[in-house]
């Protein structure tokens, strides 16, 4: 049990040690500074050329948001298209047929919007074309966007009174070519010479040691594995995600992947403290992420470490802890590291199946998903932090009666408006979701749907309504994960997670841009001995009251329906 | 909206081309020099191929070293797990009946000798590995039924064990396919 835990202590470790200079290095680049990637100029040059666009021409947040939706409707319909006729698409060696429509609808809109939520097997369910063509290609922009966003956002800060925050496509195309594909190419690389296959070669047919015809389905997986986990992805190239034996071979794969899955997003806090010369802020910022982290992981790696009650009544002996759902080469505490890792960072991978875990870690992984900013996903994370930081200044600037200001800039009624609307949105498409699925689950139990409501449920009692709620949290978080237990490959899943999958993501991009446009065009105030320190410990502990206090207590009723009252009844 | 939806095309169509197509194809061609050549890591034995070393497989005679129960039964053109909740009276009913046809077919093992991982299955249905304590509680019935010494079979879990990384990260554990592979070669 030692060499797990200190196998959980090395990955985090070694994940600061290069999300640090990573953040330097994010910060130098965006700010114009040499880096050694430069030879990776003409590329830009060519797809700038290619494209018709001139970087030169700067934009206000209006015009940023407008280039962000028009580009993600391109992808949105090209992806739903390839999907729907993937069959009759070149690279489809093992003959899978076409996504029927409303499954095309989900897959698409969940990959766009960097959420990786699967209602289909990668075996089975996609093409080689489609995988790489479709799925990898989102897998990439999709991170992008959420980067060039956070940094539309980063510049609204940094330069003073201004209207001409950059140009969306220049951070758009470097997040690619300057962070994302390099990483990912390493990456893939290391993944290859660990056994995850890469050829483009179809299923393989042997006979087994004992005599039986067994099947392998392969393909070339490990530069899809890369991205997935560098921009928070998540999308498996097997059903099985991260726990699959060739997505995953080995300890050594594994902690790559959970390196690869946090450190962009660590890197960005720290990225955020040298871009605008505010480091005690990104390390309160970082500090208050943390300690959340480590208050989900700590009782999560617990449980999982301690094993089934149920099963140690049984009077066998659970040496590995509990296992349900897991796989030996990583045993339970990286799991349950990576459990919630996986959730509290929007990725979505799984390297154990979640519907098995037990009820605390259940209820921690939900948890993570709806506060959703303890790191976050690339971009978002922060994006989704700042809204709670608005809330914090607005509600300190009240408690000790000063006009909130935040970076040298009054928070007034209209900013104030549109946080609160998305700090709300998240808990009302949930709740509101898991209610409807729930009424129609008792109401409508045969209705006439790929599959019956009677039979939407793996698990009776408190853990199916986990399911239901899970499946929401996950949409709406842009995470992916799930509790794969539920029968979610219907139109009543594919449709209704498919629109809280939309909410979920453009909403809160917005909401926080327009707040940074708005605020980049008000006067500056310079600090003073009465303005509010938003760097000290002090302002820390009150971001995280108002994350408690909002994202938290509102999913309290819910959660004690599901894993609270699972646990107490496994006693 | 022209000014932004024909640079979105085009940029959708260049970056196809970069992260679609050339990367991975980059990365297949980086992959033929890896072990298995980028289709997978086989294990033969006899001049045959018996199977994937990565991918566990079923093995359910008395002779054999079996591997983890599966929710796909070792299908490997599918994977997944059993997704049963650790509150499911359905499972655990399974979980039982799992741990009675291990004791039938371990005479000798007693209740608590058995750990839980040999009775419930693994996340991908796929599992290739065992923990050593697992492989150890299996080889009494091995060495019956194949008539081979104790000792010799414990030998062969022992040397085929992978300690953890570098000897100190993560669990150690063995490979099954492998330590069958072995049984057979231990024969001759």
């Amino acid at each position: 049990m030692n060499t797990e835990i200190s196998g959980v202590i090395f990955t985090y470790l070694l994940t600061l040690a290069i999300a640090i200079p990573l953040g330097i290095y994010i910060a130098r680049m965006f700010g114009g500074q040499e880096t050694w990637l430069d030879f990776m100029a003409p590329v830009e040059r060519f797809i700038f050329r290619f494209s018709g666009i001139d970087t030169r021409k700067e934009m206000n947040w209006k015009q940023h948001m407008l280039a962000l939706l028009t580009i993600n409707s391109v992808w949105l319909f090209y992806a739903f298209f390839c999907l729907l006729y993937q069959a009759h698409l070149p690279l489809n060696p093992d003959g899978n047929p076409n996504q029927t429509p409303d499954l095309a609808f989900n897959t698409a809109i969940s990959f766009v919007v960097n959420c990786n939520l699967q209602d289909y097997s990668g075996e089975s369910g996609a093409t080689y074309f489609t995988q790489h063509f479709v799925i990898m290609f989102l897998q990439f922009v999709s991170a992008a966007t959420g980067i060039a966003a956070l940094f539309v956002l980063f510049k609204a800060f940094r330069d003073k009174v201004t209207d001409k925050l950059g140009n969306f496509w220049d951070f758009f195309v470097k997040s690619i070519t300057r962070i994302l594909l390099p990483l990912s190419v390493v990456m893939a690389i290391i993944l290859a010479f660990n056994g995850t296959p890469t050829s483009y070669k179809a299923k393989d047919t042997f006979i087994t040691l004992q005599g039986d015809t067994a099947h392998v389905s392969r393909g070339p997986a490990a530069a899809m594995i890369a991205i997935k986990h560098l921009g928070t992805n998540g999308g498996g190239w097997f059903g099985a995600n991260s726990a699959h034996p060739l997505e995953n071979p080995n300890y050594l794969t594994n902690t790559v992947e959970l390196v690869a899955q946090t450190i962009i997003p660590i890197a960005l806090v720290f990225a955020l403290g040298f871009y605008l010369k505010k480091k005690k802020f990104a390390y309160v910022m970082f500090s208050v992420m943390t300690i959340g982290m480590l208050m989900l992981l700590i009782p999560t790696m617990n449980a999982e470490i301690n094993g089934s009650p149920a099963i140690a009544r049984m009077g066998i002996s659970q040496p590995t802890g509990s296992m349900e759902g897991k796989e030996v080469r990583f045993g339970p505490a990286n799991t349950a590291y990576w459990n919630i890792i996986t959730t509290v960072i929007s990725t979505g991978s799984v390297n154990s199946m979640h519907d098995s875990a037990m009820p605390v870690p259940g209820f921690m992984m939900m948890m993570a998903m709806m506060t959703n900013c303890f790191y976050g996903g690339c971009g978002v994370g922060i994006l989704n932090f700042y809204i709670f930081i608005i809330i914090a200044v607005f509600i300190s600037g009240l408690m000790v009666g000063r006009t909130p200001e935040f970076f040298g800039r009054k928070i007034e009624a209209r900013e104030m408006k549109i946080a609160s609307i998305i700090a709300l949105l998240h808990p009302f498409i949930i709740l509101v979701g898991t209610a409807i699925s729930s009424y129609v689950l008792v109401h409508m139990p045969n209705a006439d749907w790929a599959v019956k409501p009677s039979a939407w449920l793996n698990n009776p009692s408190f853990h199916g309504f986990s399911e239901m709620l899970y499946q929401y949290t996950s949409s709406a978080a842009n995470n992916g994960s799930g509790f794969e237990g539920l029968g979610d490959n219907n139109i009543f899943w594919n449709v209704s997670a498919g629109f809280v999958l939309l909410f979920g993501r453009f909403l809160p991009i917005i909401g926080p841009v327009a707040i940074a446009g708005i605020l980049a065009n008000k006067k500056f105030i310079p600090e003073s001995a009465g303005t509010l320190k938003s760097d000290t410990s002090t302002f820390g502990i009150m971001v995280f009251a108002v994350i408690l206090i909002v994202a938290a207590l509102s999913f309290f009723p819910a959660l004690a329906l599901g894993p609270i009252a699972e646990h107490f009844s496994l006693k | 909206m022209k000014t932004y939806l024909l640079p979105s095309i085009k940029l959708t169509v260049i970056l196809l081309v970069i992260l679609g197509g050339i990367y991975p194809l980059a990365i297949a061609g980086v992959g033929t020099f890896s072990p298995g050549h980028g289709d997978g890591e086989t294990i033969s034995y006899k001049g045959h191929v018996v199977g994937y070393a990565n991918i566990g497989q079923k093995f359910t005679k008395d002779e054999y070293f079996w591997s983890r129960p599966s929710a796909v039964d070792y299908h490997a053109d599918g994977s997944g797990g059993s997704n049963k909740g650790p509150s499911n009276p359905d499972y655990l009913k399974d979980v039982k009946a799992k741990i009675d046809t291990f004791l039938k077919h371990n005479p000798g093992v007693t209740r608590a000798q058995i750990p839980a991982e040999l009775v419930i299955a693994s996340g991908s249905g796929l599992d290739p590995d065992l923990s050593p304590s697992s492989a150890k509680v299996q080889v009494a019935r091995i060495a019956r039924t194949r008539g081979i010494s104790a000792e010799k079979i414990n030998s062969i879990i022992d040397a085929d064990t992978e300690k953890p990384l570098l000897g100190m990260f993560g669990p150690a554990k063995v490979n099954v396919l492998r330590l069958n592979v072995a049984l057979g070669e231990l024969k001759k």
